[in-house]
């Protein structure tokens, strides 16, 4: 396993050949399942890779451990997403992986409650995994022990009222412990994020309800790693990184092209998106 | 209630540092003294059920026990999902404890009563639904709702309800406290309405109707073990709650029954009907309105005792509508 301690240099090479491996396995995953999503989990997958090999301070054999960092996968569509990199930390086996959303398998495709190890909180109905998320954050304050909390939503997920209830109970409260990471892949369901709902100025309106933004490239583990490092900011504010992404990033025939938010790779297309990636 | 609920709050928390408590920013005053004592397990959660219902959540993951409060309505249905997903999915030791549920606030309008909650509460799975008769009963039922473990509603009415009870009851939840021993009839509370039961049955029994009025504290689960011995038994069973006749108490006793060997008990259910006030008015207004006196509660068992039939129950309109034209 990666010790996230290591050399800068092996560990972004890591990084990037796991984000790869990670995309490869989805891409099989949702062929062979027949399971959606596959354009919304692949814009966050270098995020994922980020949090867990960088940021996140974790024993994968502890996943229980009160002081843990956590991170919460609000978009819990991306749900294949976050199995396989859990897997590959090391959270469960590889061949977990195989099963996935099987009749009776344990992994669906939405988290349940503690479906496998490092899954903190069942998730698939937007709007809340920030409210989880706070009360996570506001614990470690009344249990006065210090954890970062992150928090994965979409900008999709922005369109949610409960979002923005949350935004400012954290910032009355300046959990500076809470960080959010929107996955602005600039699509959600059935539309351009920005022609459904006002979503601009996005980091603007995050900051107007007082937390402390950056804006980066969700594809640029070094970008990432950084950003998420220099949580918290020192303000006592809570951070929101907005992360521009690419919907269907890593696969060129998928990126950017929202009809992949459900359809379902062929062998052919499977075959080509490997290709792609450099797996065998 | 209210006041209640307040001080047994402080006392809990004194015994256990997991305890926090949440508020929709109502209890102005109301948690002063928990508030000086336990600064930091005190949170206003705002005018924003659903973040706060989530948030609860979170810390019950961290091994906190929140508790979270405000007005029934708002603390129910507003945030159902959150309730649904959050709290029971991963069943969690969170109690939602709603006040002024049913008519206690009835001046306020229908925006401010709670007539739909016990029916949305009770079939989320995993979730206990406790509706407190008094305010000793209200002290019993959240120091067995937060020792419980798993996610529970607890339904308030206001505050200066008459109290029926001594001392703290002992209150096992689903095993409902009979008040007053009969035979003949027996009149089945649920929550801030068993003053009326309390009231019918003593007067029922000074008629000379054999009356036992029990306080049905829990809903969920019911206690199964008292209503088998009443049904085939007893000539009347009927419930009393503030709430609709949908998918509340009652229904619930009737979704019960339905289960059960067929029996000569006539059942009656006694609760608010299917529509809402247009006219201003206060409690005392709306029980009277919708039967829901120590009169109408008399008189309703009177008849049941006689053999007539129940009258049809209120709806909106109190008949079909014709379809609205576009």
């Amino acid at each position: 396993m990666v010790n996230p301690q290591a050399d800068p240099g092996v560990e972004h090479e890591t990084m990037k050949r796991m984000v790869r491996t990670i995309r490869g396995a989805v891409v099989k995953m949702s062929h062979r399942s027949r399971s959606p999503h596959l354009g919304s989990c692949l814009s966050c997958i270098d995020i994922l890779v980020a949090a867990y090999w960088s940021a996140l301070r974790i024993d994968p054999a502890k996943p229980a451990d009160p002081g843990r960092e956590r991170l919460i996968l609000s978009k819990g569509h991306a749900a294949m997403a976050l199995y396989a990199t859990l897997a590959h930390r090391g959270f469960f086996p590889l061949s977990w992986l195989d099963t996935y959303a099987e009749d009776g398998d344990r992994l669906a495709e939405h988290p349940g409650p503690g479906c496998a190890p490092g899954v903190e909180a069942a998730t698939g109905s937007l709007g809340h995994g920030l409210g989880i998320g706070i009360g996570m954050a506001l614990a470690g304050r009344i249990q006065e022990r210090w954890y970062r909390v992150f928090v994965v939503l979409s900008d999709g997920e922005c369109n949610e009222g409960s979002t923005w209830e949350g935004a400012m109970f954290a910032a009355a409260h300046g959990l500076e412990n809470l960080v959010v990471i929107v996955d602005d892949n600039k699509w959600q369901a059935t539309g351009r994020s920005r022609e459904v709902l006002a979503l601009d100025p996005l980091a603007a309106k995050w900051e107007a309800f007082g937390w402390s933004s950056v804006e980066l490239d969700g594809h640029s583990l070094a970008d990432l790693r950084e950003a998420l490092r220099q949580t918290p900011h020192g303000t006592g504010k809570p951070v929101v990184i907005i992360a521009n992404t690419v919907k269907g990033k890593g696969v060129s025939f998928m990126e950017d092209d929202n009809n992949w938010h459900y359809r379902i790779p062929t062998s052919e297309e499977v075959r080509r998106a490997h290709e792609e990636l450099g797996l065998r | 209630m209210r006041n209640a609920f307040a001080a047994i709050m402080t006392e809990l928390a004194d015994q256990d540092p997991r305890i926090v408590l949440l508020s929709g920013d109502i209890g102005n005053r109301l948690f002063n003294t928990y508030k000086a004592k336990f600064p930091s397990r005190f949170y206003n959660c705002g005018v924003a059920e659903a973040n706060m219902t989530s948030l609860a959540a979170g810390l019950a993951m961290s091994g906190l026990k929140p508790v979270t409060y405000t007005i029934a309505s708002f603390n129910t249905i507003r945030c159902l999902e959150q309730i649904k997903i959050d709290l029971c999915y991963h069943d969690l030791p969170v109690v939602v404890v709603g006040t002024g549920a049913g008519l206690s606030y009835a001046r306020l309008g229908a925006t401010h009563h709670s007539l739909e909650d016990i029916a949305q509460m009770r079939t989320l799975p995993g979730m206990t639904v406790l509706c407190p008769g008094d305010a000793q009963e209200v002290r019993a039922a959240l120091r067995a709702a937060i020792g419980y473990g798993h996610p529970c509603y607890v339904r308030l009415g206001k505050k200066g309800e008459p109290v029926f009870h001594s001392s703290e009851p002992e209150l096992v939840i689903g095993r409902a406290i009979v008040l007053q021993q009969g035979e003949e009839v027996a009149l089945l509370s649920a929550g801030n309405v068993l003053p009326v039961a309390v009231e019918a049955g003593k007067r029922l029994a000074a008629e000379g109707v054999s009356t036992l009025v029990a306080s049905f504290h829990t809903i969920k689960p019911l206690d199964e073990e008292l209503l088998a011995g009443l049904f085939g038994r007893f000539r009347v069973v009927a419930t009393l709650e503030e709430h609709s006749r949908l998918g509340g108490f009652g229904s619930a006793v009737g979704e019960w029954l339905l289960g059960r060997p067929r029996s000569t008990t006539c059942f009656e259910i006694l609760a608010t009907p299917d529509c809402y006030p247009h006219e201003a008015g206060g409690q005392s207004y709306l029980r009277e309105a919708y039967g829901l006196t120590t009169e109408a509660v008399c008189q309703r068992i009177r008849q049941a005792l006689s053999g007539e039939p129940s009258p049809p129950p209120m709806t909106q309109g109190h008949q079909p509508k014709e379809p609205k034209k576009r």
